[in-house]
């Protein structure tokens, strides 16, 4: 038998939430729910840029966009368990602001292979939320490969960029790309800033609204050799920029499936037919008690993960964040979809929000690598 | 430990049948609840067995740290944990008051927050002692002890308590019949007064222990002329005497880890009543809420239990087929999240804010058990066709016995979603306890038991 897979595990985990956590999450609650109302969320999701400014403006001037960077550079330390709860709030709301491209997958990519004279650069003005940042790397249909569809190639004193990367989050909006790029020399990342001269960018037509997606075009886009990130491995940076996005993601989906429990349960108890609250029917009453004991165990990884991440404990963190994505991502999918079915015929409909989770649920499954690749993952780590 | 071990002390109790204690109707009609699906039951003395919010201030709380060290000391002193014999080594602990802590003095505690007890069974361990007792006489010391002491007499409570916690006299409960699962208020053993004594006549089924059992735990029916709830009384009954037939009861397995229990004009003195007459159902209820044990005290290692032996399997099949890996590495992440659940209601009891998490597990452990013990058999191929250990009629010792071996642990996790509340009343308590949905509509609430109908 394989000794990982039978280890005891995390020396002690511990799941226990300071005040200070609890402040912060009726903080974020508070946030989020005033400025994640359905009508908003709907304003922004059709509007031109498909993210809410102003709350991202909030979020800035509570400290929250740059929460994990160091202090030095206007950040709050390494609070990812923090950082989770956040992510928990704004997903139960579909908050539509870039945390996830810009706090974490390109902040910890940044943060990672950034040398200090770049860090000083950038990140203080994306801690303020006044700089927005996003990960391009992904090809055209996309994949994570060695070769992620943009070449760089040595020009004069600089470089110059060329080709395509699919799928970037926020990527129309971001106003730095931290781009995956191959070189002579392999695998690179690069800042480009998203109005340079030769970038070229176009929304997708994503399935979730509340998370613009675009395809960004690079044609002879010429920058400094200072945009090569030059403080650490590019591979390792990406590595750990996905590795803390599907965390930050799991803790999104429990935070959306506690909702879509909460709010398809409240539908059960006020709907009546055939005389009673369809709540009182088994039917549909084991179907929400499920959907409750999928949750409580989901919410275990996700929390899991988090404490992991930030005590920084590379090998458990190997298992615990794609098993949180895994399990998180198939139960919000269950709980969205169940939730369709028992609001009936209104379920159905645009006006109501059912179908926001649903869609999010579907795109974050898919996101940062689906269930069966972090399954995959898991199995390397424990020998299987 | 054993497998079936750490799912006792993992798990609310699973190795007694009975479903009816988790009944939605038994929830719903006598137990108020927090919202949580815990409540605070009906006619308890203060510090019962294990059930407090651990509230207290700080200073409280290190005094009552002091005391509770200050008698281990004493205790392993007197006694080594490692060197003194068993029986010995729990008296000596009841003595101390370090059997049930948050017991009065006297009766096996110290009168302090149960919080202490994982910390001083922890610390025996540790020394080398055992604290298989708790095991041993799983109803005695787990349900019974919290029942005696909430309802019983003096004496009773002096009688009683000792013995059961140094397993010297072995308890079972005598609740489920073969008419009364779920429904358990609809039992229909009769208890008939003839002056100090009780005539007792009827059947009883799932009952664990039965037949090494001194004493059992008895729910009859004293007064069939009022609804269910309403005509019950609650006994503590002899198991050796006349009138009592314990005849084993085999199961899928081939074992019978469980007995019928037949009552034939058996006697039991009004000295051994608890509670009032008609007033079983709310005795009955004290013992069911001190059946939860102290979950996250003893979790299981990682990768141990039921994925053990899918992990076995997928051993000997040479890791070698791409579908069995992506649903062996899903049942592993669900079993890993179900053990990190368990500890993180753990944790929660522990620090008195306890939520829903804790409500979860039974169900879904059993769903997750059935689920993997099957997958391992699928993994074995031909092999799961077999059963190696053959049907052997054995009458063991111990619960749940061999479910060491992946074919057996097949055939025994089918009782999981049945005993200690099936998945459906599980679901029911879920859905009404916790997320507040209203119950079904009842026919039998108000109508004299004689009148309801039954199967």
């Amino acid at each position: 038998m394989t000794s990982t897979a039978t280890s005891a595990g995390p020396a002690s985990p511990t799941f226990a939430v300071t005040e200070e956590q609890d402040l912060l999450r009726s903080m974020a609650k508070d946030l989020c729910k005033e400025r994640g109302t359905s009508a908003r969320v709907r304003e922004v999701m059709l509007g031109d840029d498909g993210l809410d400014a102003t709350a991202w403006q909030q979020l800035g001037e509570l400290g929250l966009t740059g929460l994990t960077l160091p202090e030095s550079l206007g950040g709050g330390g390494a609070p990812y368990v923090e950082l989770a709860i956040i992510f928990e709030e704004a997903g139960r709301w579909l908050l539509p602001v870039p945390l996830l491209s810009s706090a974490v997958l390109g902040t910890e990519a940044l943060v990672a292979a950034g040398s200090d004279a770049q860090h000083t650069r950038v990140l203080p003005d994306v801690a303020a939320g006044t700089t927005r940042l996003a990960l391009a790397h992904l090809d055209a249909a996309g994949r994570i490969t060695a070769d992620p569809g943009v070449r760089a190639a040595r020009d004069g004193d600089g470089w110059v960029l060329d080709g395509t990367a699919g799928y970037v989050i926020d990527g129309r909006t971001a106003d730095v790309l931290v781009t995956a790029v191959v070189t002579d020399d392999g695998l690179e990342l690069f800042l480009v800033p998203g109005d340079a001269d030769g970038v070229a960018r176009e929304d997708v037509k994503v399935l979730d609204l509340t998370r613009p997606m675009a395809t960004v075009q690079y044609s002879g886009v010429q920058v400094a050799d200072d945009a090569q990130l030059s403080g650490g491995d590019a591979m390792a940076a990406l590595h750990r920029a996905i590795t803390a996005g599907i965390v930050m993601l799991a803790n999104e989906q429990i935070g959306a499936t506690q909702q879509v429990l909460e709010t398809t349960t409240a539908y059960a108890r006020d709907r009546v037919q055939f005389g009673r609250a369809i709540g009182s029917f088994q039917a549909v009453k084991h179907r929400l008690a499920q959907m409750l004991v999928e949750l409580e165990s989901a919410k275990s990884t996700a929390y899991h993960a988090a404490r992991v991440l930030a005590a920084d404990d590379r090998d458990e963190l190997a298992v615990a964040a794609p098993m949180a994505k895994a399990l998180c991502s198939e139960v919000y999918e269950r709980a969205s979809a169940d939730s369709i079915q028992l609001h009936g015929g209104i379920g159905f409909t645009w006006e109501h929000d059912a179908h926001l989770h649903f869609k999010r649920a579907k795109s974050t499954k898919l996101m940062l690598g689906d269930p069966k690749h972090q399954r995959r993952m898991l199995a390397e780590v424990l020998g299987l | 430990m054993r497998e079936d071990e750490h799912l006792a002390t993992l798990l609310v109790n699973v190795h007694k049948f009975p479903a009816a204690h988790a009944s939605g109707d038994a929830w719903e009609d006598t137990v108020g609840s927090d919202g949580n699906g815990r409540s605070d039951g009906n006619g308890r003395k203060a510090n019962d067995n294990g059930r407090q919010a651990n509230g207290g201030s700080a200073a409280d709380i290190a005094e009552e740290r002091a005391k509770v060290e200050a008698q281990i000391d004493k205790l392993f002193a007197s006694h080594p944990p490692a060197d003194t014999p068993e029986k010995e080594f729990w008296g000596a602990q009841f003595d101390h008051g370090l059997a049930w802590v948050a017991h009065p003095e006297g009766a096996g505690g110290l009168g302090v927050s149960p919080r202490w007890q994982a910390d001083i069974d922890g610390r025996i361990n540790d020394a080398g002692g055992s604290t298989r007792n708790r095991y041993l006489n799983v109803i005695g010391i787990g349900m019974g002890a919290g029942t005696v002491l909430s309802h019983g007499s003096d004496e009773l409570i002096q009688r009683l308590l000792r013995p059961m916690f140094t397993t010297e006299e072995i308890w079972c409960q005598l609740f489920s019949e073969p008419g009364a699962g779920s429904d358990l208020a609809a039992l229909a053993t009769t208890a008939v007064k003839e002056g100090d004594t009780w005539i007792v006549n009827g059947q009883k089924v799932w009952t664990t222990l039965a037949h090494l059992a001194t004493w059992g735990l008895l729910v009859a029916r004293t007064d069939p002329d009022v609804p269910k709830h309403a005509g019950l009384t609650y006994f503590v009954v002899d198991m050796k005497a006349d009138g009592v037939d314990v005849r084993p009861l085999y199961q899928i397995t081939g074992d019978a880890e469980f007995n019928e229990v037949y009552f034939d004009d058996a006697r039991i003195s009004d000295d051994l009543r608890l509670g009032e007459v008609g007033q079983g159902w709310t005795v009955a209820m004290t013992t069911l809420m001190n059946e939860r044990v102290a979950i996250g005290a003893n979790v299981s290692p990682r990768g141990s239990g039921a994925i053990s032996h899918a992990l076995d399997a997928w051993e000997k099949l040479g890791h070698d087929d791409e579908v069995s890996r992506d649903q062996l590495v899903s049942y592993w992440i669900e079993a890993e999240a179900l053990r990190l659940t368990a500890i993180r209601a753990g944790e929660a009891r522990t620090s008195g804010t306890p939520g829903p998490e804790g409500s979860t597990l039974k169900l879904h452990w059993a769903d997750l058990n059935k689920a993997i013990t099957s997958f391992s058999m699928d993994l074995l191929g031909a092999e799961g066709m077999t059963y190696p250990s053959g049907y052997e009629f054995s009458r063991p010792e111990v619960t749940s016995s061999r479910t060491t071996d992946a074919h057996v642990a097949f055939l025994r996790s089918r009782a999981n979603s049945i005993e200690g509340g099936t998945s459906e009343i599980m679901k029911n308590i879920l859905g009404e306890r916790i997320l507040g949905l209203p119950g079904e509509p009842r026919v039998d609430k108000n109508v004299p038991w004689r009148e309801v109908p039954r199967s």
